[in-house]
């Protein structure tokens, strides 16, 4: 505590003194006088200083994650189509077999691993139609197909937990075994995925225990690696989400600035020309930018977001600036600096840009997040980045058609883009009040 | 006053004009046009259904046709959906659209008062905490995925219940209604709720409280009399904006629960280069943010006179 305010008073006095230094030298509000203020306010913000923490952290994932994880996120895992999370397994690699050789006198299953299950029962000529069901099915469950050879090969790649076979026949005999396969990957599979070595032969292969990869958020329904794929749409989203804000505020503000600056009818036309912009369609833009910069396959789609992003977003941002810059004209200190005589670059460079920026960085810090919802909205009605290119918006909006069956493909991405805004709109609050004293408390 | 109504008006005007403009270009700087998503047509079809909407004709002369049909109010047939004029189309799903904002409107200015005064009322209580974790959650999940969930949590509660509280999707009965009203409303709500805390607080420490306090009012007398309804004001002065932000967020809720809106519409006829239905919708738009800003503007010059001596001396 005691060393908490020793420190505020050296800082103040630091303060005190060069404000003294620089008012014997010009009467002038310098970036170095007002910066030590609003910064040591900020890093007494416990909300800011976590904020800012999550998207360091957030930014070094996007950055170096890729790099240190190593799975790619359009490798398609065919045996894990939509998992949920998962460490690595082991697993048995299988050779497929095509046909029983043995009779049998009852119903059972001769092979069962993940890779595929062999029915077997005695064969007596009949037709029999074949289910498979769990616990979250009703009996019979999901019908298979019809066989009157005796035996069954069912390789649609399953889960390894329980399941339970149903066999009805035409005169509605019913035979049913419970089978509970193996975790397993098949030679093809394991050799393709780079697991074993591609020279191995069959028979050595087979047999052999190998450790897959882990999933820890899962994998999508094309088996991709969603731990992966959430690392690149990070890639996506916070670059549309950053650099989109970066460049429409940059523009805002110099169009603002100006305006408010020429005043009069330039200020009036500038100012109805920006009404009029906020009126202009954001879809139809998006359509038309996406056909002129490249609709070819490979092409992300990044680059139309961000340019029609950066052509309708601005006004905003303008209309803020102008305020500022008409409000600043009036002020007292500016019209001493004009009759100390003051250039206009001058006045720009050491009163307005040093005046606007902590403004600026608090609209920035909101820009963001209303940036990324857009992305994510764009890439929801299918105009945002195209596939395969993975973004948050996108991984969500691909989540959504198996929200009833794995919600995890719809979670992981929400989560991300719910930390991202959250992260980016508190940093915005605390830097709002470290701008502006007035209101702190209440907000 | 009048003066100042007339000149709004013409540069609306002048505004919408301008919307019209640019939109009905970029548009037809879109490659290709309605005909060439579908199935392709014979040459001869092709240049039969061109002279029919006017397609054969120079783009400028297409648009001096399109300005003086717009004057007289007429946007045409929808190139996609054969023989329906465009102002049938706005006709039969803007009010839909309007249904919609008006309940989500409704819901999240009256559960906004009620909560932000509640939060302040009992300002850093559990009540508090909660109200602020509540409204942080609902501005940091994009909409979509709100709407996602609901629909989830109403399947799950209806197959809980064994029957139907409420529907999952559609429109035409009043329990449609609900749940999507909720959904498009819920950042605005959350906005609200803050604006109204911060505002109510400032008004609990106001000097005219204590003033009513001293005379010996009840607490509740204080703040539903005083206290509440001073507070109320810049809820109210920040309703012009969140009427844009509900008619503009319609798109997603009405497409995640299949209601015929005119947001719905609006991505079908872009995605399909409708040419009329999308320059019908725009210019309906345009026109109806333009005019809500400007009653708002009215209003408050009406509510507060202060502003209104703003805004004639910006003028």
């Amino acid at each position: 505590m005691s060393k908490n305010s020793a420190a505020k008073q050296t800082a103040s006095l630091d303060f005190s003194l060069r404000k003294a230094r620089q008012s014997s030298q010009e009467f002038v509000a310098t970036p170095e006088q007002s910066n030590p203020l609003f910064g040591q306010r900020l890093l007494k913000d416990r909300r800011a200083l976590i904020s800012l923490w999550v998207l360091v952290s957030l930014m070094l994932a996007a950055i170096f994650g890729p790099l240190v994880w190593q799975q790619s996120p359009s490798q398609q895992w065919l045996s894990h189509i939509s998992t949920g999370p998962a460490l690595g397994i082991d697993a048995e690699i299988v050779d497929i077999e095509d046909t029983p050789l043995q009779a049998v006198d009852e119903f059972e299953a001769v092979v069962s691993n993940t890779e595929q299950v062999l029915l077997v029962w005695p064969n007596n000529g009949k037709n029999y139609r074949i289910f498979r069901h769990n616990e979250a099915l009703p009996p019979p469950g999901i019908p298979l197909g019809t066989s009157n050879t005796g035996w069954y090969s069912d390789q649609l790649q399953l889960r390894a937990e329980p399941w339970v076979y149903t066999l009805i026949a035409d005169d509605n005999e019913q035979l049913s075994v419970k089978v509970t396969p193996r975790p397993a990957i098949s030679v093809f599979e394991a050799k393709l995925q780079g697991l074993i070595p591609e020279n191995l032969s069959d028979q050595q292969a087979v047999g052999q225990h190998i450790r897959l990869p882990a999933h820890p958020l899962g994998t999508d329904q094309l088996g991709r690696d969603m731990f992966a794929r959430i690392l690149e749409g990070a890639r996506t989203s916070l670059f549309v989400g950053i650099v989109a804000p970066l460049l429409f505020i940059f523009f805002g503000t110099v169009y603002g600035a100006l305006a408010g600056l020429l005043g009069g009818v330039w200020d009036d036309l500038m100012m109805r020309f920006a009404d009029f912009v906020v009126g202009l369609p954001l879809l139809l833009f998006m359509i038309l930018f996406r056909v002129l910069f490249g609709f070819e396959a490979g092409d992300s789609g990044v680059t139309a977001i961000i340019v029609a992003m950066l052509l309708l977003s601005w006004p905003s941002s303008a209309r803020l600036v102008r305020g500022q810059v008409l409000q600043m004209r009036e002020q007292p200190f500016v019209q001493s600096a004009r009759l100390s005589g003051a250039s206009n670059l001058y006045l720009i460079r050491h009163h307005l840009v040093p005046n606007l920026l902590p403004l600026l960085l608090v609209s920035l810090s909101f820009a963001i997040p209303q940036a990324i919802f857009t992305e994510a909205f764009l890439s929801f009605i299918g105009l945002g980045v195209s596939p395969p290119t993975a973004s948050w918006g996108s991984l969500c909006n691909e989540g959504i058609k198996t929200l009833l069956t794995h919600p995890h493909e719809l979670v992981f991405p929400a989560l991300m883009i719910s930390i991202t805004v959250l992260a980016f709109n508190s940093l915005g609050e605390s830097l709002r009040d470290a701008v502006d004293v007035k209101g702190r408390d209440n907000v | 006053m009048l003066r100042y109504i007339a000149n709004r008006l013409l540069s609306a005007v002048i505004t919408i004009w301008f919307i019209a403009t640019a939109t009905f270009f970029i548009m037809h700087a879109v490659p290709g046009d309605p005909f060439s998503q579908e199935k392709a047509v014979s040459e001869d079809i092709r240049k039969n259904l061109e002279a029919r909407y006017g397609l054969d004709k120079p783009l400028i002369q297409q648009y001096g046709i399109f300005l003086g049909n717009m004057v007289q109010g007429d946007f045409g047939i929808s190139y996609v959906q054969e023989n329906r004029e465009v102002n049938d189309i706005i006709r039969e799903h803007f009010p839909v659209s309007a249904t919609l904002g008006v309940v989500s409107l409704l819901i999240a200015v009256f559960a906004a008062v009620l909560l932000g005064a509640m939060a302040a009322v009992f300002r850093d209580r559990w009540q508090d905490n909660v109200v602020l974790i509540a409204v942080v959650a609902a501005i940091s999940v994009p909409s979509f995925v709100i709407a996602a969930l609901a629909q989830l949590a109403i399947v799950k509660i209806n197959s809980t219940l064994g029957w139907q509280l409420l529907p999952v999707a559609g429109w035409g009965r009043v329990s449609h209604i609900w749940v999507p009203a909720l959904v498009l409303g819920l950042g605005t709500l959350a906005y609200l709720t803050r604006l109204m805390r911060s505002s109510m607080l400032e008004v609990m420490s106001a000097d005219f409280s204590l003033t009513a306090k001293s005379k010996g009012l009840t607490t509740w007398q204080v703040f539903y009399r005083h206290q509440l309804r001073n507070a109320l004001l810049p809820v109210v002065t920040e309703l012009g904006p969140t009427i844009a932000a509900i008619t503009t967020g319609g798109f997603v809720v009405e497409l995640v629960f299949a209601i015929p809106g005119m947001g719905r519409y609006f991505v079908e006829a872009v995605q399909h280069l409708d040419y009329t239905v999308i320059m019908g919708t725009t210019v309906f738009y345009g026109a109806f943010l333009v005019l809500m800003v400007l009653v708002v503007d009215i209003l408050y010059g009406w509510i507060d006179p202060r502003i209104r001596l703003a805004k004639g001396g910006l003028l």
